[in-house]
């Protein structure tokens, strides 16, 4: 597959990046182009994240004491900056979770049921 | 929260690291490297945005912004330099006199005594509250009590005196201080050569071996040095040179005198001269230091002191009794050393804070005219995507650079103008020599200086981010009227101004009457065509060796100087007198020399009396009164037949009969002094008050005795007549050492040379603050005249207006000048209130006027109003020359 594609994907609703970082941390710690990868993966290609803005998204939440930043070294022995979720950033991503659950649950009500 | 920031360069190979995993990944899925890299560039998406954004999140845009206001605030500066000479001056003005004294506050009052573990010395005050007599010194087994008691290291009674050092081509008096062998132990105080004395020397009588001072090292030894293998004469006694201490150790003292010990002697005070068994009474040894054991407090020692003193006093009944109340208070020795001038340099500091406070509003003042002609740059910027927090904060840079070259210039002005400013400082001020624009003064310019730049910069800068932006576009034309919230503001800064200075100006005024109240109050004697030349007689520690040893053997010498001394040019009278005659001398004054002083006493007859027996005491010769011009109100003064054989005989100050013998004739009545074996003495007149002990006090109790019945050591010779005061020191020496060539010969001041010498500090804060209030006021005016002119400009349409429609011209100027006006009275209002808290707290430096005095208080206020009004008037004349056809196309 190619990247030519992407123009089709969705982009990405606002404030929802953080929650889908926080997501992709809890199954352990990974570096900037992994978070991406497992984001683009696990929405089944479904969902652009410009690699470009996942940066400011990562300090932004390494600020706020959610998650944690130390460099290591990836699967094929890189160095690479690796994120790890704190604490804070667990109960915040419960939080988070919880609130897009519900918004998007209100949504779907509101635009009726679903046409199978 | 504190965290280490990030450094761009550890987020740039983060995003490198991005760019190879994401570069390797493409490759295995079968990209060629390069398809692989503009890939992995084109998902990333705006690499430059990313990292400007990691850039400003880190704040390393707050310094890049800073540096962007510093320039750009210098150049405006440099744009209107007539405003950054003012605004520089006057915190240049501000700064530098408020860091010149707080150098002196730093070196008096906040740095610790110059010996090792300061906070361990204390001073010791003995006092019999009971009978209300202060600092009556302890005796030599009171001394050794305390020296056992556990609770010093050491202690080290201190005896000041004074010596006549022969063998050099001029007999000198030298400062001496005689003190245990423990002293400089105790002070921690280590010689520059030789060595200090043993301190377990406790061998009876004076130890023959004496340290000199650094000065006197060079003075009068030529700082030679084999200093060691000297000896040296004093009062006829040898000592052996054993030690000179380091220049600029100073004994700890409250006066110049105190402080500049030249010789110091040891002993353990008993055995010859002293006693060989010294009594609890009479307590002849003035006052002592001592340093505690290490860990205890001054308050626990004090009360271990308390149950010592308690013990003794049910240990030795006879000779404390209970109604006397003996107490021993020890004082930390700080507080000893510069307690007295504690006030003085307090209210100095605080008036010259007021200033600089007023220096710093009038500046925010002319900010804010400036920030209104500013007022469409800012407004412009603004539009331009200025944020309003970056236009505060470029002002607040503003000033910041404005005072911080002003503290500079300040500083500057101080370092060139130290020696100058030195020498109006008082000689008497403790740890004079200290003073230096040290590091802990720098700190302070600077603080004060960024500080002065918060509080002049803030309210432009407050206002820069509430302009209204429409209607500051909306004005045409070079400036705008400002908003009214602004005028608000500038209304209130002067207002403040205004009370600052009447706070200033009521201070200064109190302390000036008190001043001229004390050089105006009637001094019940005559200092005019007066001089007091001093000498002194040895006093060797061997009494047979003494040539002067009693009245009898001194009286042929005081004849013949009187005699000598009449044959003087111009001289038409001629008195003795001991030092403590010399009236309102204060450089020997509560150094408790021996035999002068106060006077305990014990009234003959069982006379029941509140006061305590207490009075200050002199000898003179009879020619004394007459010369000073005191009148004898009853009885007789001293003639030629009180001699040593005739029984002795005492003229006292009315103030001395009324306290004593109210009701009663003095005359006849007889009193001893509180020594075993002293004689009666009886009251043979009464002289009228005269102020020979304080200026401020008008009846002090006091006792004349006749020199020729006590004798004395310290002597002044009193000279009356149209006097060559250049000339009479040496006169008076030749005359005296044609007599004898051993006596050293010093003084020379005119009493009124001494009686201003005694207002030296008084005068010296009434100048201090005086200046610094007029500089207040100078200030405050020009604030209100800068209001007016900006409201008269900004108005200048309106009035024309106002004249085209026929106002009368006089009405315009009244209600301009009833703006100016109000704003003076409600400063003077707000001031009035602050004016009485300050005053009360300076009360203690008052004499004469009340706190309140209502007339200071008026005064101040009207003048106050009166400089108010002209400041207004200046700017306020220009509406009658307003031309309304100009005045309307203004704009």
């Amino acid at each position: 597959m190619s990247t030519q594609e992407s123009s089709e994907r969705l982009e990405l609703l606002q404030g929802t990046l953080d929650l889908l970082i926080l997501r992709t941390l809890i199954f352990g710690s990974q570096h900037g182009q992994g978070i991406a990868r497992a984001i683009q993966q696990t929405s089944e290609e479904e969902l652009l994240v410009e690699h470009g803005a996942l940066y400011p998204a990562l300090q932004r939440l390494e600020e706020r004491g959610w998650i944690s930043a130390k460099w290591g070294v990836s699967s094929n022995n890189r160095k690479a900056r690796f994120y790890a979720l704190t604490a804070a950033g667990r109960k915040q991503l419960v939080k988070e979770t919880n609130k897009w659950k519900r918004l998007t649950g209100a949504i779907a009500r509101i635009l009726g049921p679903e046409k199978a | 929260m504190f965290r280490r920031k990030r450094k761009p360069s550890d987020f740039t190979s983060e995003i490198d690291a991005h760019l190879q995993l994401e570069i390797e990944r493409l490759q295995e899925q079968g990209l060629s490297e390069e398809q692989a890299r503009a890939t992995a560039r084109r998902s990333f998406g705006n690499l430059l945005q990313a990292e400007e954004h990691f850039y400003e999140s880190h704040r390393w845009l707050g310094w890049d912004h800073f540096w962007q206001d510093a320039r750009y605030a210098l150049r405006m500066l440099r744009n209107a330099p007539g405003f950054t000479a003012m605004a520089i001056l006057t915190i240049a003005l501000g700064i530098g006199a408020t860091t010149a004294i707080f150098s002196v506050v730093d070196a008096t009052l906040l740095h610790p005594l110059p010996y090792p573990q300061p906070e361990q010395l204390v001073s010791i005050r003995d006092d019999f509250t009971g009978v209300g007599a202060q600092d009556v010194g302890m005796s030599q087994p009171e001394w050794q009590d305390l020296q056992h008691s556990g609770i010093f290291e050491y202690v080290s009674p201190t005896w000041f005196d004074e010596n006549n050092l022969t063998g050099l081509s001029q007999p000198a008096r030298v400062r001496l201080l005689i003190v245990a062998p423990n002293y400089f132990a105790l002070l921690g105080v280590k010689p520059q050569s030789g060595r200090a004395f043993n301190p377990e020397d406790h061998s009876p009588g004076l130890i023959p071996e004496a340290l000199i001072s650094d000065g006197l090292w060079k003075r009068a030894f030529g700082s030679d040095p084999h200093i060691l293998d000297h000896s040296m004469r004093l009062d006829t006694d040898l000592y052996r040179i054993v030690g000179v201490m380091p220049p600029g150790f100073d004994a700890p003292g409250r006066t110049a005198e105190e402080r500049n010990v030249e010789v110091w002697a040891a002993t353990s005070f008993y055995g010859p001269p002293m006693s060989d068994h010294p009594p609890r009474n009479p307590r002849n040894l003035p006052t002592a230091i001592a340093r505690l054991k290490p860990g205890l407090t001054v308050a626990a020692a004090q009360s271990r002191v308390d149950a010592l003193v308690n013990s003794l006093q049910k240990q030795f009944p006879g000779d404390y009794p209970l109604q006397s109340a003996w107490t021993v208070r020890l004082l930390p020795l700080k507080q000893r050393v510069v307690g007295n001038v504690r006030g003085s340099l307090f209210l100095l500091l605080g008036a010259v804070g007021l200033v600089l406070l007023i220096g710093c509003v009038n500046i925010a003042n002319l900010q804010l005219a400036r920030a209104s002609a500013r007022g469409r740059e800012m407004a412009l910027r603004q539009a331009l995507g200025a944020a309003r927090t970056r236009l505060s904060r470029q002002l607040l840079t503003e000033s910041l650079i404005l005072s911080l070259l002003g503290g500079i210039a300040g500083i500057a002005i101080l370092f060139c103008t130290r020696n100058f400013l030195l020498q109006l400082v008082p000689e008497s001020l403790p740890r004079l020599n200290d003073i230096s624009i040290s590091w802990s003064v720098l700190v302070f310019a600077l603080g004060a200086s960024v500080l002065s730049g918060v509080v002049f910069g803030l309210a432009p800068a407050w206002h820069a981010g509430r302009l209204d932006l429409t209607h500051m576009l909306k004005v045409q034309g070079r400036g705008s009227t400002g908003s009214g919230e602004q005028a608000r503001t500038r209304r209130v800064l002067v207002i403040t101004e205004f009370a600052l200075s009447l706070v200033l100006m009521t201070a200064a005024t109190l302390l000036l009457r008190s001043f001229w109240d004390l050089l105006n109050v009637p001094l019940g004697f005559n200092p005019q065509n007066v001089m007091a030349v001093r000498t002194r007689l040895p006093d060797p520690n061997d009494p047979k060796a003494d040539l002067y040893g009693t009245p009898a053997r001194e009286a042929p010498f005081l004849r013949e100087v009187l005699r000598r001394g009449r044959t003087l040019p111009g001289v038409e009278e001629v008195a003795l007198g001991d030092t403590a005659s010399i009236p309102l001398d204060e450089s020997l004054r509560n150094l408790k020399l021996i035999s002068e002083g106060q006077f305990l006493f014990t009234l003959e007859g069982d006379i029941r009396n509140d006061e305590p027996p207490v009075a200050e005491r002199s000898s003179v010769t009879p020619e004394y009164f007459h010369l000073l011009g005191i009148p004898l109100l009853r009885g007789r003064l001293f003639n030629g037949s009180d001699n040593d054989a005739a029984p002795q005989v005492a003229v006292i100050n009315e103030a001395f009969a009324r306290t004593f013998w109210p009701d009663q004739n003095a005359l006849g009545k007889r009193f001893k002094r509180n020594r075993p074996s002293a004689p009666w003495i009886t009251v043979v007149g009464v002289i009228a008050n005269a102020r020979t002990e304080s200026l401020a006090q008008s009846s002090v109790p006091k006792i004349y005795l006749d020199l020729f019945q006590t004798g004395g050591k310290r002597l002044a010779v009193f000279l009356r007549g149209h006097l060559d005061t250049a000339a009479i020191p040496g006169e008076v020496r030749e005359q005296v050492q044609s007599v004898d060539p051993t006596l050293p010969v010093s003084g020379g001041q005119t009493l009124i040379e001494t009686l201003s010498a005694s207002l030296a500090e008084r005068r010296f804060s009434m100048e201090m603050v005086g200046l610094f209030a007029l500089t207040a006021l100078l200030l405050a005016g020009l604030g209100i005249y800068g209001v007016i002119s900006y409201i008269v400009t900004a108005r200048t349409h309106e009035i024309g207006i106002r004249i085209a429609l026929g106002a009368e011209r006089s009405r315009i100027l009244q209600m301009v000048l009833r703006q100016g006006l109000g704003l003076a009275i409600a400063g003077a209002a707000v001031g009035l209130v602050g004016a009485v808290i300050v005053s009360h707290l300076m009360a203690g430096l008052l004499y004469g006027v009340r706190p309140t005095d209502p007339l200071t208080f008026a005064g101040v206020t009207i003048l106050l109003i009166g400089v108010a009004l002209l400041a207004c008037y200046l700017p306020a004349r220009r509406t009658l020359r307003v031309d309304p056809l100009i005045a309307l196309r203004h704009e």
